[in-house]
């Protein structure tokens, strides 16, 4: 019982170096497949009050959102700013930091992006832009999180409250810019001006995939391979397990936590320029998709792990674009996508719970 | 002198029998026995002392018998009958109160909800009837009580007041005081000495904990000494009197740091000083509410040499380490490693010129308890060949390294990938000494090595400090266990209130002079001589 207790303890912390246990993959199951199933079977059951076959439902939903090449598609073009997102995340959790405004960094990249763009159009190379582009919204998005950071590395305020806080003025701040500053003149409804689809981040070969998805995969596992296999990696890691013990072994706690808000931030940026120059080519007034709050929950269950975040994207993406044309097809509202979520998280919070307890007892 | 004699009708308990008790109770923390085999009875009518230096197990202790902790073997009794206190509500259920050295009240709330928090819900509190007995209170205990005061309004020692009321109103038998005069003027101090001899004249077991022993002296019916964790002796009434404030002091002094029967004796060989390796002048740090200034701290260690520093923990010990190693600011004063400036390096410059900090907290400052045994034994060595190269990590050679650590400090483990965590407080204390002592190290300040380790390994760390020392490095060796000091230190320098206040030249072959004249010095009195 101990020594199982003592597999399943390190293979959380440390996916990566952890022994291939009998115990990790049953725990695996237990933590992770276990509220996904759960979640599946009491929507169903919620579906079932409503009258209609739950059956049906997810049929559709996985039809539309993996099994149609249009779906498949658009499954995959939404992966983009979700795993940049991801990858932000991860490095801010991995150091113990809950950077949670990445909804506020991500729309001000956003914006940035959009406002840059067109105005360069015509008078740099198309790649120049585009990259000038993700380069100004990850700094908008880093220059987003210098003040929570600042107070976070030298006074110790909870950033939790404060990158909360910031989302809120930072999506005012972007409806602000776009309704009264980078505005399209020639549109009646306020947005920024129209980047051509021609002039956004190239497809991928004869599809509509964007090419955006290829380097927030890129981005991702670079993400996983600092936090795992570097130097600055363990400088990140030691300081969100233990402070104490990071100052003790002499790094710098205020500096590498700055650095972590500037890095998770930045990636924030970039989910929002990769949303504009590689799908939207605009950022409509008052638009906030709010990603971040659904990419949380992926990271989470997902261990802070690099390709676990990837598989869990790839899944809410089919879900989520599943979900839009099945709740048109089988008369339910397109809501019922949050309660599926909200289910799972409540059952992901169960699990973890649970097996807390066990480990307790058994320890 | 007051009229020790006890008289009380009201008592439920029999004068004298045991209100409360622990029998053979054991308490141990991550790495750390806090509470080991202790049995104490505490009696009806008696105000019961327990003295222990920081760290002692007197917090513990008081968390037992408050509900907040289970006893990991043994058990407690009250009454005479064997009880598990699961949670404070229990504990109070059970008769005891207990006064937290922090005052606990609601400090926005008037004094009168603060005495019926906690009361039944569905209950509407009886005004009047409290009133009532607040006067009886205020009668008989001289207990102020302003009822419609907000509590945050009064100054602590009228807090403490009303905490006392609030455990009175309750009908507790036991009332605990956990450093209750630690906030107070010596003017308060005596007054709750006066109220603690009525509360027990009225029956009530009072349990007062304290570390100051002029106060044990003079508000106790009996003295519990702890050690280490250890119950080292008890003073009672009857001995107490005839002993003058002196006498009873120095006998408090030898229970409290006196010989224990883990020392085991160890044949120094005179040693033949080197070069002084390290030396500090008239250093100092700032200070904060709850953290010792230093001032005008310097001395000299040498090549070979063990400087030991005693003094009762809290005296500025862990800030001069710190800011020997680099870690903590230093405002004043110079810091030479071989005759080579280090007062403002960095932490990493500290350790690359060879001063080694082993730090005596080893759970939540030393190690990383969720990374591997392997990357703890490199965690100051981040990034730097041969364990990274280019930033990259060498997993092979990092976990060769620790492998070998493991083979040369004997650490028990189940392998090196294992969560450092999950081992003994005496095997991390290896992982952190072979960290400590890999590569060149020319001077190792220990904090601590050996608090809270079992016999075994604090010989084990005793003769590795004694070799490394032989091996002519400069040591200074922190302790608060004069016993360690007197076997391994050349001289012993003494911490008092952030300054050295002494340097003796050590003498192991008159071990009771040395412990008495040390014990005074900590507590601040002079001793009988002092050699430079």
């Amino acid at each position: 019982m101990s020594v199982s207790g003592t597999q399943a303890t390190q293979s959380t912390k440390e996916p990566a170096n952890g022994p291939l246990g009998e115990a990790r993959h049953v725990r695996f199951l237990f933590l992770t497949i276990g509220p996904i199933i759960a979640a599946l079977i009491t929507s169903g059951l919620i579906l079932v009050a409503f009258g209609i076959n739950p059956i049906t439902y997810y049929i559709f939903v996985i039809q539309k959102g993996l099994f149609s090449s249009l779906g498949l598609e658009q499954t995959l073009t939404r992966m983009a700013p979700l795993l940049f997102l991801a990858a932000g995340l991860i490095v801010s959790f991995r150091a113990g930091i809950w950077n949670l405004g990445i909804d506020g960094q991500f729309l001000l990249g956003a914006v940035a992006s959009a406002a840059l763009a067109p105005v360069l159009l015509g008078v740099v190379p198309g790649w120049l832009m585009l990259l000038l582009g993700f380069v100004l919204a990850a700094l908008v998005g880093a220059v987003w999180s210098i003040l929570p950071a600042l107070l976070r590395a030298y006074q110790g305020v909870n950033e939790i409250i404060t990158t909360l806080m910031m989302t809120f003025l930072g999506v005012s701040l972007a409806n602000v810019l776009v309704k009264l500053i980078f505005l399209d003149p020639n549109t009646t409804v306020p947005q920024t001006r129209t980047l051509p689809v021609a002039d956004r981040l190239p497809r991928l070969f004869d599809t509509t995939i964007s090419s955006g998805l290829i380097w927030a995969l890129g981005a991702v596992l670079l993400v996983h391979l600092v936090m795992t296999r570097t130097a600055f990696g363990l400088k990140l890691r030691t300081v969100g397990a233990n402070p104490l013990a990071a100052a003790h072994a002499g790094l710098s706690v205020p500096r590498l936590t700055t650095a972590v808000f500037a890095l998770s931030a930045g990636f924030a940026g970039l989910a929002g320029a990769s949303e504009i120059l590689g799908v939207n080519g605009n950022v409509p007034a008052d638009w906030n998709p709010a990603y971040g709050l659904m990419v949380i929950p992926l990271v989470f269950l997902a261990r802070f792990h690099g390709v676990g975040s990837i598989v869990l994207v790839f899944f809410y993406s089919a879900l989520l674009i599943g979900s839009e044309s099945a709740a048109r097809r089988v008369g339910v509202p397109q809501d019922f996508t949050l309660v599926l979520v909200a289910t799972l998280l409540i059952f992901l919070g169960l699990a973890e719970w649970l097996d807390h307890r066990r480990r307790k007892g058994s320890g | 002198m007051h009229d020790r004699a006890i008289s009380s009708q009201t008592s439920t308990f029999a004068n004298g029998g045991e209100a409360v008790g622990l029998v053979n109770v054991t308490k141990r923390f991550p790495g750390v026995v806090a509470v080991d085999d202790v049995s104490l009875g505490i009696r009806s009518g008696e105000v019961h002392v327990l003295l222990g230096e920081n760290g002692a197990g007197k917090s513990t202790i008081v968390g037992m018998l408050a509900g907040l902790q289970l006893p990991d073997e043994g058990h407690l009794t009250v009454g005479g009958r064997p009880v598990r206190l699961m949670s404070p509500v229990e504990s109070l259920g059970a008769g005891i109160n207990t006064v937290f050295q922090h005052v606990m009240l609601v400090p926005t709330l008037t004094v009168f909800e603060n005495l019926v928090l906690g009361d039944a819900w569905w209950r509407r509190p009886l005004r009047a009837k409290i009133e009532r007995r607040i006067i009886e209170l205020q009668r008989e205990f001289g207990l102020k009580v302003p009822l419609d005061a907000i509590t945050g309004d009064l100054s602590l020692g009228e807090q403490q007041q009303i905490e006392i009321a609030r455990a009175l109103l309750r009908d507790s038998h036991v009332l605990v005081l956990d450093e209750a005069t630690s906030m107070l003027t010596p003017q308060g101090a005596d007054e709750l000495g006066e109220r603690m001899r009525r509360l027990a004249e009225r029956g009530l077991a009072v349990v007062f904990i304290t570390h100051k022993l002029s106060e044990a002296y003079r508000f106790g019916d009996r003295i519990s000494v702890l050690k280490q964790g250890c119950f080292a002796g008890e003073i009672d009434r009857a001995i107490l009197n005839e002993m003058s404030e002196k006498q009873a002091v120095d006998e408090m002094v030898r229970l409290m740091f006196g010989t224990s029967d883990t020392a085991a004796p160890m044949v120094r060989p005179s040693r033949d000083l080197g070069q002084v390796r390290l030396s500090v002048t008239k250093l100092a740090t700032a200070g904060a509410t709850e953290e010792m200034a230093l001032s005008d701290v310097s001395f000299e260690v040498s090549s070979g040499e063990i400087l030991g520093i005693a003094g009762i923990d809290g005296n500025g010990q862990k800030q001069m380490a710190e800011a020997l190693a680099g870690q903590r600011p230093v405002i004043a004063g110079v810091v030479e490693l071989e005759g080579r400036d280090i007062t403002f390096a960095s932490v990493g410059m500290h350790r690359t010129l060879g001063l080694r900090y082993l730090t005596d907290d080893r759970l939540m400052e030393g190690s990383v308890g969720l990374f591997s045994v392997s990357d703890n034994t490199v965690l100051k060595e981040i990034g730097f060949p041969p364990y990274w190269t280019y930033g990259f990590e060498r997993p092979v050679i990092i976990s060769a390294h620790a492998r070998g650590l493991i083979d040369r400090f004997s650490v028990h483990t189940p392998s090196e990938a294992t969560p450092i965590g999950h081992l003994s407080g005496g095997n991390i204390q290896k992982v952190l000494l072979g960290r400590e002592l890999s590569g060149e190290a020319r001077v190792v300040v220990f904090n601590k090595p050996t608090y809270g380790l079992d016999m075994q390994n604090i010989a084990a760390s005793r003769s590795r400090i004694h070799k490394i020392a032989e091996d002519g490095m400069a040591v200074l060796l922190i302790s608060t266990d004069l016993d360690e000091l007197i076997e391994l230190a050349d001289r012993i320098a003494v911490m008092d209130r952030g300054r050295i206040c002494s340097i003796l030249k050590n003498d192991p072959t008159r071990p009771s002079e040395m412990r008495t004249d040390i014990g005074r010095l900590m507590v601040g009195e002079a001793p009988a001589e002092v050699v430079a």
